[in-house]
């Protein structure tokens, strides 16, 4: 056992209404200079679409991610000979299009025009050429809320395993349906990034997991670039350097969530600590898709199990540390609950943000300005509140997005949230009878106290639950290269000449 | 005094100040260590430009190094006439693909405005420079003949004076004006290679081949 501490996160998606505060925080902080005006460490995208960059999800395209090989993993991008031999080209490299072409505006002009007959437009200026733009053909968000869906939501690679009626549902206007997905980097523990850098230039911080970019060593090969699935790190074109999230680092270390979280309207976002078992990485990686959420479910590990405990110890995890994993919410949704579950396990990253995947409203029609629910009643199923069967977004969809396919899976995680919305209606509003309310508490798997638990986390934490940031101990780190008390006793009053280091 | 100051002075200039100032880049300014790849950019030219051009000088410079480092097998490769012919045929279809490949990303440098937003006047200088020295390879291998082995027994014998700090400059002072421009532009690039993003074949990432597939860094030792 080789138990390290990863700061990790959770977004509640029922709770994302979508307003992209989270994204312009983190813009106005990190990615406002030249050559990363297109980046969007922190995005928000509108589900079923095709999602930012284009396509990203789609790893026939840019080959990101691992693959099982003949029992092996392996990048799906490049041997490491192909890597040397492609870097001239990167044949996977998504381009400037993919994107989008960053533009501002020749606002100068309103002033500055002659008087004329007309009146002075401001034109779109690209901010990478300087030139004006006249059509302007993409930009970030440019299918928010299904805009230009028969383009963008139909192209959604997760609809693969839908049958063609279940795809016609989805476009039928009583039945349409969105869901949002905010996004940032994944800080994996088997990172495809770090494994495609040439260099060497990527790695992951060793006490608290988050994935950086030494900017002194990227060399600009791009290879991080494709062989991210998630597409989470940027080429910055003005610098020639790669740039990703840093998880707001200088935030943590002085004890703050990252930007994107603070400002989140909804409340969705979630951090703590998780205690997982290092030696498990290669193996969890490498289990079948089926298994994938099992298994990393299983590589973290009990924050209050004694054996854990000294295991952290032995490897130098602080008390401070281990306290901040056992309050942690993320491991609550994680692992204690398993309600929240990893985006795209089946590209074996393993990916340390989790996401409790979305309810969405239940499906009904209006008769004389009233919800008709008449439906589920003769089906003789719960009104009124989402039930799976009536799910209006099918659950295989979920099933690829959030466990590589495995309906079982998303299936348990939607009876429990179920569960406790019937809980709790039954508590506040008594429309249900305790044998319905103890029906849906087993087939969720669940208990009162636990829902109660669930609720209380989901709907009314507090700033200090939704975010447990661990003491990082930065203010130690000069520890990594002077040893504290080699230098006692070498200055003070009186002491004018620099003294011989201490011997003893 | 001419010659001297062309084949001696320049060439030690240009190495010695190609070995401190990449030195000093390195230690100094690695942020800037980078091959400022401009595909995100632009794609398509590229991929005809760029993989031609690279694939095509590596190996007639590894080409040059080989005649340079073993002097007798090469002397004895190309002394029979059928293999010199075929080395003569490679080598100038590699500098063909090579040219072919430069003139693409001078254009797209010149054509594409996204290209050329990230492309600066030592650039320029830079693509003028290798653009006359494989145009020069070429020509003077095409136009003069058995390159290959007429290089063993002017340049080589220079260069390894050279290398052995007793420089003797006897062997190419009277070669034609386009075979000694080409010496002279070649160490040109050597003294361009520090300040110009040619730095990036001084870190050629080779240790991708053997170093771990993940990188983890600890702020300090674990195990204390």
């Amino acid at each position: 056992m080789d138990i390290r501490s990863h700061v990790s996160m959770v977004f509640h998606l029922d709770k994302c209404i979508g307003c992209h505060t989270c994204s312009i925080a983190c813009k106005n902080i990190w990615t406002d200079r030249k050559g990363t005006e297109y980046m969007w460490w922190n995005n928000v995208e509108t589900k079923p679409g095709t999602g930012y960059p284009t396509l990203w999800e789609d790893q026939e395209k840019y080959k990101g991610g691992w693959e099982k090989k003949n029992g092996d993993l392996k990048l799906k991008l490049h041997s490491r000979l192909k890597g040397l031999g492609n870097i001239f080209y990167n044949p996977f490299l998504p381009t400037l299009d993919d994107y989008y072409e960053p533009w501002t505006y020749d606002y100068e002009n309103l002033f500055n025009a002659p008087e004329g007959d007309d009146q002075p437009t401001a034109r779109a200026i690209s901010m990478v050429t300087g030139k004006p733009m006249d059509n302007i053909e993409a930009g970030p968000n440019w299918d928010d809320d299904l805009g230009g869906s028969p383009i963008y939501a139909r192209n959604d690679v997760n609809l693969d395993g839908l049958t063609d009626d279940e795809r016609e549902q989805l476009n039928e206007l009583e039945r349409v349906v969105f869901f949002y997905l905010p996004r940032i980097c994944n800080h994996c523990l088997n990172p495809g990034c770090v494994a495609a850098c040439p260099a060497g230039a990527i790695y992951k911080r060793g006490e608290d997991g988050i994935v950086l970019i030494a900017q002194d060593k990227c060399r600009a090969w791009r290879m991080c670039i494709s062989g991210c699935p998630y597409k989470k790190t940027y080429y910055n074109w003005a610098s020639g350097k790669s740039e990703k999230c840093i998880l707001c680092y200088p935030r943590l270390e002085s004890g703050q969530p990252p930007a994107c979280f603070h400002s989140c309207v909804g409340r969705i976002r979630y951090l703590g600590v998780l205690l997982y078992d290092a030696d498990q990485i290669e193996k969890c990686a490498s289990v079948p898709d089926e298994e994938l959420v099992a298994a990393q479910r299983n590589m973290i590990q009990d924050p209050f199990d004694p054996e854990v405990i000294k295991s952290a110890k032995a490897n130098g995890i602080s008390d401070a540390t281990i306290a901040s994993a056992q309050n942690s919410p993320v491991y609550k949704f994680v692992k204690k609950w398993g309600l929240a579950l990893p985006l795209h396990p089946d590209f074996r990253t393993l990916p340390m943000l989790y996401y409790v995947p979305p309810m969405l409203p239940v499906l009904a029609k209006t008769k004389d300005g009233n919800y008709d629910v008449s439906d589920a009643e003769s089906e003789n199923l719960p009104a009124l509140l989402s039930s799976l069967e009536r799910a209006r977004m099918p659950i295989k969809y979920m099933a690829s997005m959030f466990s590589a396919g495995n309906v079982k899976v998303v299936e348990d995680v939607y009876r429990k949230l179920i569960a406790v919305r019937i809980f709790k209606r039954a508590q506040t509003v008594k429309d249900y009878q305790q044998a319905e309310v103890d029906a849906a508490l087993e087939a969720g798997n669940t208990t009162a106290d636990e829902v109660e638990s669930i609720f209380r986390l989901t709907a009314l934490p507090t700033y200090e639950e939704r975010f447990v940031v661990p003491p990082l101990a930065r203010e130690v780190a000069v520890e990594a290269w002077e040893k504290p008390l080699d230098r006692k006793r070498e200055a003070g009053f009186g002491v004018r000449n620099k003294i011989a280091k201490r011997k003893f | 005094m001419f010659d001297n100051a062309l084949f001696i002075g320049f060439p030690y200039a240009a190495v010695v100040i190609a070995i401190v100032v990449s030195i000093y880049r390195f230690w100094f300014d690695p942020y800037s260590y980078s091959s400022q790849s401009s595909q995100f950019l632009e794609n398509r030219v590229l991929f005809f430009g760029s993989v031609p051009w690279h694939y095509g000088v590596i190996i007639i410079l590894l080409g040059h190094i080989t005649a340079l480092l073993f002097p007798r097998l090469w002397g004895l490769f190309t002394a029979n006439q059928t293999r010199l012919y075929v080395l003569e045929i490679i080598g100038l279809s590699l500098a063909l693909m090579a040219t072919v490949g430069l003139v693409l990303l001078f254009y797209r440098r010149m054509a594409n405005a996204r290209a050329q937003s990230v492309t600066s006047e030592l650039d320029w200088v830079l693509l003028i420079v290798l653009l006359l020295q494989v145009g020069l390879g070429f020509w003077v291998a095409f136009y003069y003949r058995w390159g290959s082995d007429w290089y063993l027994h002017t340049a080589v014998p220079w260069l390894i004076s050279l290398l052995k700090f007793q420089p003797n400059i006897a062997s190419v002072t009277a070669l034609p004006f386009w075979v000694k421009f080409h010496f002279i532009n070649g160490f040109t690039i050597i003294l361009l290679l520090p300040f110009t993003r040619l730095v990036h074949l001084l870190v050629y990432p080779i240790s991708y081949l053997w170093r771990e597939h993940q990188v983890v860094i600890w702020n300090k030792s674990r195990h204390y």
